[in-house]
């Protein structure tokens, strides 16, 4: 019952613990438990008492029924007993009246008596004598007396005074003899007997007295005999009339009790004691001590009947010794006890607990949100102190760029530049800074728009040429063939990546190259693998460098990831050759997967990293060492951010980088494989549209070093040129001779033959015009020469056009758009040479906004009125509209603007909403067009879409994100700052070859 | 022509003591430079605009703030139109009052608006004596038969 209650409990303050955890701060309030466990306890103790007290009261119940067991038996033996003895008697008072009274002359006398009754003796062994006693009335004493020779005396032994009636005892058993002649009447008792048992004709019995001869405690049990024999229900007189005398006999009860226990088992453990209790206000005890010891607490009594209606006994019993405290019900109740207290206590330890780590837990979530919102305030102090910043700093930058637009003299322009270039750096950081702590508080989301991995490429490279140039370091980039054109990812993060790795290169880097190569994971590891395997079979067949250090990568300069090198790279090359041999579609392969898994390799020959240094480079602010940003400046946020964006594109980023040789990042991401047909209408606005005209032309590629050749090979590959790489001018020489001598084999002749400068001047002293072309002058025409060059001094440029080199010198780092522009140059395949190099500052920015019709969208009159003074100084055709409703009807199809220029934060409208609606109607046109009159379509091709730039005071990237997001096309800070304004117009204008040339 | 010199010394020496005190910023500079012959009253032309608008939302101010329940969201446009135009035209002062004004209508604080209300007034009015006293100056200048010196 105990476990059952116990069970019940826990399963209370279990179902209080769950609703606690429910709710917050519901669980029961923890100064009650303190409370509960005493209450526990005091309940367990009780409950232990309830068992020992059942348990005992069992014991006691089985103990009374062993006891009333004993009593009952006790009694019914020696009831039974007894009646034997008192039927004894009975036989004993007829045999006296038969031979006595109905034989006459008697059959009896003294003698005969003595000794039929000592013979018979065994049969009443409780009887210690039995002795007849003869009435005689008073009248017939005399004659009595004569007869048997001695006078009638009382029980004190003296002559009996005269009564009514004597009872002299004439036969008695030898054992009391000593009663003879004594006249039972004059005993109080024994007269009472007599005349009761001569009144009802039955045995009766005196109460307990001292027996004369052994002070024994016993009774005298008489029995009448009569006379005659009587009528069936005669009446007392009757009885009284026919009364001839009296046999008795004295019960010894006390040896008679004391024989029959000690036949019994168990005689020990219990006192029996038998009373008289006729009188019941005053029992007479039988037998027994009068002064009761043994336990009193119980007792029983069994009520004897010895045949006298009249007298009533008992016999009560107990035991001798008080019941032994029972040692196992005291232990189960202890255990019981304990267990319960035990339960409790874990329980209530348990709980304890609960409430401890719930507390922990409460506190834990507040920690949690205070350190979130400390977070949050890091975060909006960032971007606070980021904009703070930035405010002074457009400012001094846009001074800086007034500054330099002044005559000064070439110091100070110096050093208005450098403050602006630093202005620019700090510029940079506060973003790196913001976009750090962006990417940490996970807030950085991934566009998944199609892009050209290709352009972007190309772009960070043009972003670093300038200064590669100028420390005359190689900078190229191999995109391996199997990268899809276009993959779906975000750009900007990829590109951004890029640039840091790249940039770390070229600030690092101060000889020998920088080589940014990109694969699919697939493939590389399979080349990998596949080189491995013939490293293993075929030994060591790369040339072990001798002497003057020469390695075969990019430059010659050892660079630390040596997989990079030409041994490996061939293999990559090869395969990929291989794969375009045995089928046109490069894609076949890999068709199936969605995911595109790039790997980017960025190669530099720089001062590499510490070996101490480089378990920290990803973290933030880390640099190799401080003297580091002493000599590179940088505050190294650049590699933490880079591995944050790589692993937020799906990747991981690492490297190998040995000190003074050169380090080595390599980067894998994971793009998404755009549907050809998705892109085909995007690709436009993706890359810049690489010149078709080169298709199916052939050129030889004069280089000594084959992985450059690669490098370079590539780029006239996406040209649509077929290439040809050959180790020196001897050899292109002769291949052209050859293929000029064979025309058979149905070979091209090479339109051109791009040299580098390294291998042009190994052999310097051939002048190639006359050398080489002679022989065969006048079947063909001259293939162009053309010099590929990290830089190039102008003597030697000089020297160049005097071999017969064309006059444009394709400068390195080579891009397809630029190689394409050269060559366009050079072969003359005049059309527009643009680049944004050629223009620059105001004076480009009028000749591209001149005669635009521009919108400009601001619900502020003032700054309406600026924007559109500012556009005007520019020479567009300003319109104006004060809020985002006007602008929308004003935009209607078809756009009588070039642009759109929208304010963001407008009431009623605002910028995103009113472009949004834009972009809407465009597109529904749009589709109108394509899909309702293909004849038209075709004639149109071109697309709705109006360049719509966001006005925001708010540089901030997330604005520049939703600015995208709603389908505007850039952004431009206010005020307008000229060279924000002109990048920002530039990428419009520029990329679309306005009509009237 | 020493008048012209002497004006223009007290032209450029004005206009410097705006730039140092911080009442005007590099986006009037701007301005001036947007000014040309086919565009000549350009920057006086704004600077109209900018009086009329402000005045117009210096009274829609102080009436919304004088409401019995202030509707922060109107004040804080009106305050963010008088921000742009302030800090189109350049004039430095009055737009950092603006940026307080808005946290504090961001806080809802009615007290620090109106706070800022007079201190936005106090500036609007010390920027158009200012700006006045500038385009008198020009004028004068003008009047003279001298040309306004470019501060660049």
């Amino acid at each position: 019952m105990g476990l059952k209650m116990q069970s019940h409990h826990s399963v209370a303050v279990r179902l209080n613990e769950q609703l606690g955890t429910k709710r917050k701060y519901t669980f029961i309030n923890r100064v009650w438990f303190p409370k509960i466990l005493v209450v526990w306890i005091m309940f367990m103790a009780f409950v232990s008492r309830v068992l020992y007290d059942s348990m005992d009261a069992d014991n006691k119940e089985r103990r009374k029924e062993v006891l009333v067991s004993m009593c009952d038996q006790r009694a019914r033996m020696l009831q039974d007993q007894f009646s034997v003895s008192v039927n004894h008697v009975h036989a004993l008072a007829i045999l006296v009246s038969t031979f006595h009274y109905y034989k006459n002359p008697s059959a009896i006398d003294q003698e005969t008596f003595a000794e039929y009754t000592a013979r018979t003796a065994f049969e009443r062994p409780l009887l210690s004598g039995v002795a007849y006693a003869q009435r005689v009335v008073n009248s017939e004493r005399e004659e009595f007396e004569r007869q048997h020779g001695w006078t009638i005396r009382t029980m004190e032994r003296v002559p009996s005074p005269i009564r009514d009636e004597y009872a002299p005892v004439i036969f008695s058993q030898e054992t009391v003899s000593y009663i003879e002649s004594l006249d039972m009447m004059s005993g109080e008792e024994d007269r009472e007997n007599i005349l009761r048992a001569r009144a009802t004709g039955k045995a009766v019995l005196t109460s307990p007295f001292r027996l004369l001869g052994s002070h024994h405690l016993g009774v005298v049990l008489t029995f009448p005999v009569y006379k005659f024999k009587l009528s069936p229900n005669p009446s007392v007189e009757e009885y009284i009339e026919a009364t001839a005398g009296y046999l008795g006999g004295a019960f010894d009860v006390e040896s008679l009790v004391e024989n029959l226990l000690g036949q019994l088992a168990g005689n020990q453990a219990i006192v029996v004691n038998v009373y008289d209790i006729t009188n019941r206000s005053d029992p007479l005890i039988m037998y027994g001590h009068q002064y009761q010891d043994g336990d009193m607490s119980l007792e029983h009594v069994s009520t004897l009947d010895f045949g006298d209606p009249f007298r009533k006994h008992q016999m009560i019993c107990r035991y001798l010794q008080k019941a032994p405290t029972s040692w196992t019900v005291l232990t189960t109740a202890f255990l019981v006890f304990v267990i319960g207290l035990l339960v409790g206590y874990m329980i209530y330890g348990a709980a304890i607990h609960i409430v401890k780590v719930e507390d922990d837990f409460h506190e834990m979530q507040e920690l949690k949100v205070r350190a979130e919102a400390a977070d949050i305030a890091k975060s909006q102090f960032l971007a606070t102190v980021s904009h703070e910043i930035r405010t002074p700093m457009n400012g001094v930058l846009g001074m800086l760029a007034l500054l330099l637009d002044t005559d000064l003299s070439s110091t100070q322009r110096d050093y208005a530049q450098t403050a602006q270039a630093c202005g620019k750096a700090l510029i940079t950081l506060i973003n790196e800074v913001l976009d750090r702590a962006k990417i940490e508080a996970g807030k950085l989301e991934l566009e998944a728009v199609p892009f050209d991995l290709r352009s972007i490429l190309d772009d960070v490279l043009s972003l670093f040429s300038e200064k590669s140039r100028h420390k005359g370091i190689e900078l190229a980039v191999f995109v391996s063939d199997k990268v899809p054109d276009i993959v779906m990812g975000d750009p900007g993060r990829f590109r951004q990546v890029i640039t840091n790795l790249v940039g770390n290169s070229v600030k690092f880097t101060e000889r020998g190259h920088i080589f940014v190569q990109a694969y699919l994971t697939e493939h590389a590891k399979a080349v990998m693998n596949a080189k491995a395997e013939t490293c293993l079979n075929g030994g060591s067949e790369g040339v072990i460098p001798s002497g003057n250090c020469q390695f075969n990568t990019l430059s010659g300069c050892e660079a630390a990831d040596d997989r990079n090198s030409w041994d490996t790279f061939k293999y990559l090359i090869a395969d990929e050759q291989f794969q375009i041999d045995a089928s046109n579609n490069v894609m076949t392969t890999d068709d199936t997967s969605q995911n595109v898994n790039l790997m980017v390799c960025v190669e530099d020959t720089g001062i590499g990293i510490p070996l101490h240094a480089q378990e920290q480079v990803f973290t933030p602010f880390m640099q190799a060492d401080s003297s580091t940003s002493r000599n590179y400046g940088g505050t190294g946020i650049g590699l933490s951010i880079s591995k944050c964006l790589v692993e937020l594109l799906g990747g991981h980023i690492n490297f190998i980088s040995r000190p003074q040789i050169g380090s080595t990042f390599s980067f894998t991401s994971v793009f998404r494989r755009c549907e050809k047909n998705a892109y085909t209408d995007l690709k436009k606005p993706l890359s810049d549209d690489l010149p078709t005209g080169f298709k199916g032309q052939k050129a030889i590629v004069v280089d000594e070093k084959p992985v450059r050749a690669a490098a370079t090979k590539y780029h006239l590959r996406r040209l649509g040129i077929l290439v040809d790489i050959v180790g020196s001018i001897r050899m292109a020489v002769a291949t052209c001779g050859r293929n000029g001598s064979l025309r058979s084999k149905n070979e091209m002749q090479p339109d051109m033959i791009l040299v580098e400068k390294d291998s042009w001047i190994s052999c310097s002293g051939l002048n190639l015009r006359q050398l080489d072309w002679k022989q065969n002058g006048h079947t063909f025409k001259l293939p162009k020469m053309i010099l590929l060059a990290t830089n190039i001094s102008s003597a030697e440029f000089e020297k160049a056009k005097a071999e017969g080199f064309a006059d444009t010198v394709i400068m390195k780092p080579l891009r397809a758009s630029m190689v394409a522009a050269c060559l366009q140059q050079v072969l003359g395949m005049g059309k527009k040479t643009g680049g944004r190099d050629m223009h620059n500052g105001s004076s480009y920015l009028r000749s591209l906004l001149s005669g635009k019709k521009i919108l400009v969208v601001d619900d502020n009159r003032v700054n309406r009125r600026v924007a559109a003074g500012a556009l005007k100084k520019f020479g567009a055709d300003v319109e104006c509209a004060e809020s985002g409703k006007a602008a929308l009807a004003l935009l209607q199809l078809p756009h009588n603007f070039d642009a759109c220029f929208m304010d963001i934060q407008m009431p009623e409208m605002d910028g995103f909403e009113a472009t949004r609606r834009i972009r809407m109607m465009e597109s529904k046109a749009n589709e109108q067009i394509n899909g309702g009159s293909i004849i038209e379509g075709i004639a149109k091709r071109t697309q709705w879409h109006l360049p719509i730039l966001a006005m925001t005071a708010d540089v901030i990237h997330a604005t520049y994100e939703e600015c995208l997001k709603c389908g505007m096309d850039g952004y431009v800070s206010k005020p307008f700052e000229e060279e924000n304004l002109y990048q920002a117009v530039a990428k419009f204008f520029e990329s679309k070859p306005s009509l009237d040339p | 022509m020493d008048v012209i010199v002497q004006l223009q010394a007290q032209f450029v020496e004005y206009t410097t003591s705006l730039y140092r005190e911080g009442f005007l910023d590099d986006q009037f500079t701007q301005l001036q430079k947007l000014q040309d012959e086919s565009n000549p009253d350009f920057v006086v032309e704004v600077v109209r605009l900018f009086f009329e608008d402000s005045e117009k939302l210096l009274n829609n101010l102080a009436t919304a703030l004088q409401q019995q329940c202030v509707d922060y969201k109107q004040v804080d446009a009106h305050v963010h139109q008088f921000k742009g135009s302030s800090s189109s035209i350049g004039a430095q002062r009055v737009k950092n009052v603006c940026v307080a004004f808005r946290n504090y209508c961001e806080e809802k604080n009615l007290e620090g608006c109106l706070r800022c209300l007079q201190q936005a007034k106090h500036e609007y009015y010390l920027m158009k004596s200012k700006l006045e006293t500038l385009f008198r100056l020009e004028q004068e200048i003008l009047a003279a038969g001298g040309s306004v010196p470019m501060m660049t």
